[in-house]
């Protein structure tokens, strides 16, 4: 299987603060991947780095490498706006443009410059209905994507994050904000879109990392404590910690 | 001794009971403070609301002597070019037509807004998106100058800068509507600024969070999410300009020239309702017509600030209707 992300020794630090002391890790071509860890563990501000969202904030750092395909992804000579249209990304709380929901989905395709009416409406409809959403919002496609529920409007983020066909989709938390059945709903749209897209989730739902993911990683104050199959780690994890986390002993 | 001893004992629990009944019952110290102060919230805001009414009545009372004392047409008031409230015409009537200073008030006010508008969104931007820390301060600094300067100062520059640059560059004397829009750009400027940033600030980061990660530059952000649903608050912050623009009396009577007439370009002399207000009260007596016309000309400035707010009211629930759910 080939490496789509592969990270060497980041570090990350706000301020003098270190964050991240040096972590491995690679993302396979068409797998979920897990991050898992208790809060303040670092794996958010991780899985911001690898489409460069922490740049956003200030006085952030990022050392190591992180290659995208081989493409070292903080050289100089990297196109951000390119890189984030390759790697997509989902928020913890549903966050859809006060628009209509048709001119969210469409909004990624219109930056890139695709005017056909006709070509958007059919991306538009196929993401909506890779995300699951199409029969509850295709006869009100004109509605402000607000008006619909906090899960829906979540599925609708997908369905725009989708539309712009990323290679990555990186999902901070995307489910802690929703009721039980929507995140059985998002977790469903993960299972079905999995062969096409690579996916890294962060998750505080153990059962969920257990439910969906391929591969697990366990972070653990700012550095990597274990990664494996998602299925030898929740059996049989090597490191205690991992075990104790695991068995909600922490956390 | 006995029988003694328990009555004592229950008079003193009669005696006990009265206190904590009389304790509930009257007014601890606290709810006395409180309704001491919702007295004086209520006779604030009753004076207040008095002092309003008073004012709505003056002015209305004095502006519809015009029509109903001295009997002039409504019509005849509003469309009406001439301007001599002292004199008749040729068919007895007397001449008190405002549209010249209508159109004036109108032309300087909208003239203003439409330049100052693209600056200020300008330095909104800058201030909110661009650089937040290091714009924000410098030209916050600006803005907050820009409104400590007192009208009278404005104008003086204006009388002394603009106009003879208006006068070289164009020709004529240098008043009109042009060194009046002028003036007004910048006073009008840090309102229409501040409001904006307000309304830009007030635009969830996860909204721009969210298109950059979609591979949206950050102008492209800025343009498509940003400004967009900033776009009730910008016109707002609009039309507070234009309302400050409309009612801003020193500064363009002493650019404009005060010559009621129509103004054929944007470098005749002019006037507009507030300059013609302070110009000529003092030459007026009470009860005349000349100073009923006068008030009828403030009862237009009073009905048009009724407008602006309004207006205001008016975009503020449409933006709620169109950005939130």
């Amino acid at each position: 299987m080939t490496n789509v992300i592969t990270t060497d020794n980041v570090r990350i630090s706000y301020g003098d603060h270190e964050a991240l002391h040096g972590i491995n890790l690679n993302f396979q071509e068409n797998q979920i991947t897990a991050l898992i860890g208790p809060s303040g563990c670092g794996k958010s501000t991780y899985l911001r780095s690898l489409n460069r969202m922490n740049d956003l904030i200030p006085n952030t750092t990022v050392t190591g490498e992180i290659r995208f395909r081989n493409n070292d992804i903080y050289s100089n000579s990297t196109d951000v706006v390119d890189l984030r249209k390759k790697i997509g990304m989902l928020f913890q709380q549903p966050n859809p443009f006060p628009l209509s929901v048709y001119e969210n989905v469409a909004y990624g395709l219109k930056l890139s410059g695709v005017v056909n009416k006709r070509m958007l409406d059919e991306r538009v409809e196929i993401s909506l209905k890779q995300a699951a959403i199409w029969d509850e919002v295709k006869d009100s496609l004109n509605k402000n994507a607000l008006s619909f529920s906090g899960g829906q409007q979540q599925r609708i983020c997908m369905a725009r994050v989708l539309a712009v066909q990323p290679e990555v989709i990186l999902m901070d938390e995307p489910t802690s904000a929703l009721d039980p059945i929507s995140s059985a709903k998002i977790e469903e749209t993960l299972m079905s879109i999995h062969d096409q897209f690579t996916i890294i989730i962060v998750t505080h739902n153990m059962q969920q990392a257990a439910r969906i993911s391929d591969k697990t990683a366990f972070l653990l104050n700012g550095d990597l404590v274990e990664f494996d199959q998602t299925e030898k780690m929740f059996i049989n994890p090597k490191m205690d910690a991992t075990s104790d986390y695991l068995n909600g002993k922490f956390g | 001794m006995e029988m003694q001893g328990e009555k004592n004992i229950s008079k003193h629990l009669v005696r006990k009971q009265d206190s904590i009944q009389s304790k509930f019952i009257k007014p601890s110290k606290a709810t006395r403070e409180d309704q001491l102060g919702k007295l004086i919230c209520y006779l604030s805001i009753g004076m207040i609301v008095a002092l309003v009414v008073c004012i709505l009545y003056f002015i209305t009372s004095r502006g519809l002597a015009t029509f109903i004392q001295n009997h002039v047409g409504i019509w005849q008031f509003i469309s009406g070019s001439s301007w001599n409230p002292g004199m008749v015409d040729g068919s007895g009537n007397p001449q008190v037509g405002a549209l010249p200073m209508i159109v004036t008030s109108f032309g300087v006010t909208l003239l203003a807004a439409l330049l100052a508008t693209p600056f200020a969104i300008a330095m909104a931007v800058f201030m909110t998106e661009i650089a937040p820390q290091r714009g924000t301060k410098a030209l916050q600094a600006v803005t907050e100058l820009l409104v400590g300067i007192p009208s009278v100062v404005y104008g003086f520059i204006g009388l002394s800068v603009i106009v003879p640059a208006v006068r070289h560059l164009f020709g004529g004397t240098g008043f009109g509507i042009l060194s009046g829009t002028l003036v007004l750009f910048v006073m009008i400027l840090p309102t229409v600024t501040s409001l904006s940033v307000d309304s830009l600030r007030a635009v969830p980061i996860h909204y721009r969070q969210a298109s950059l990660a979609l591979g949206a530059t950050r102008w492209q952000t800025i343009r498509k999410v940003v400004l967009k649903t900033a776009t009730p608050g910008v016109l707002t912050a609009i039309v507070f300009g234009m309302a400050r623009a409309f009612g801003e009396a020193l500064a363009v009577q002493m650019v404009i020239g005060n010559a009621v007439l129509m103004p054929h370009s944007l470098v005749s002399p002019a006037s507009t309702l507030t300059s013609q207000l302070t110009t000529q009260i003092g030459n007026t007596v009470m009860g005349t017509l000349p100073n009923n016309a006068l008030w009828s000309l403030a009862l237009v400035l009073l009905l048009m600030s009724l407008f602006f707010n309004l207006t205001v009211r008016f975009i503020g629930n449409w933006g709620k209707r169109k950005y939130e759910s």
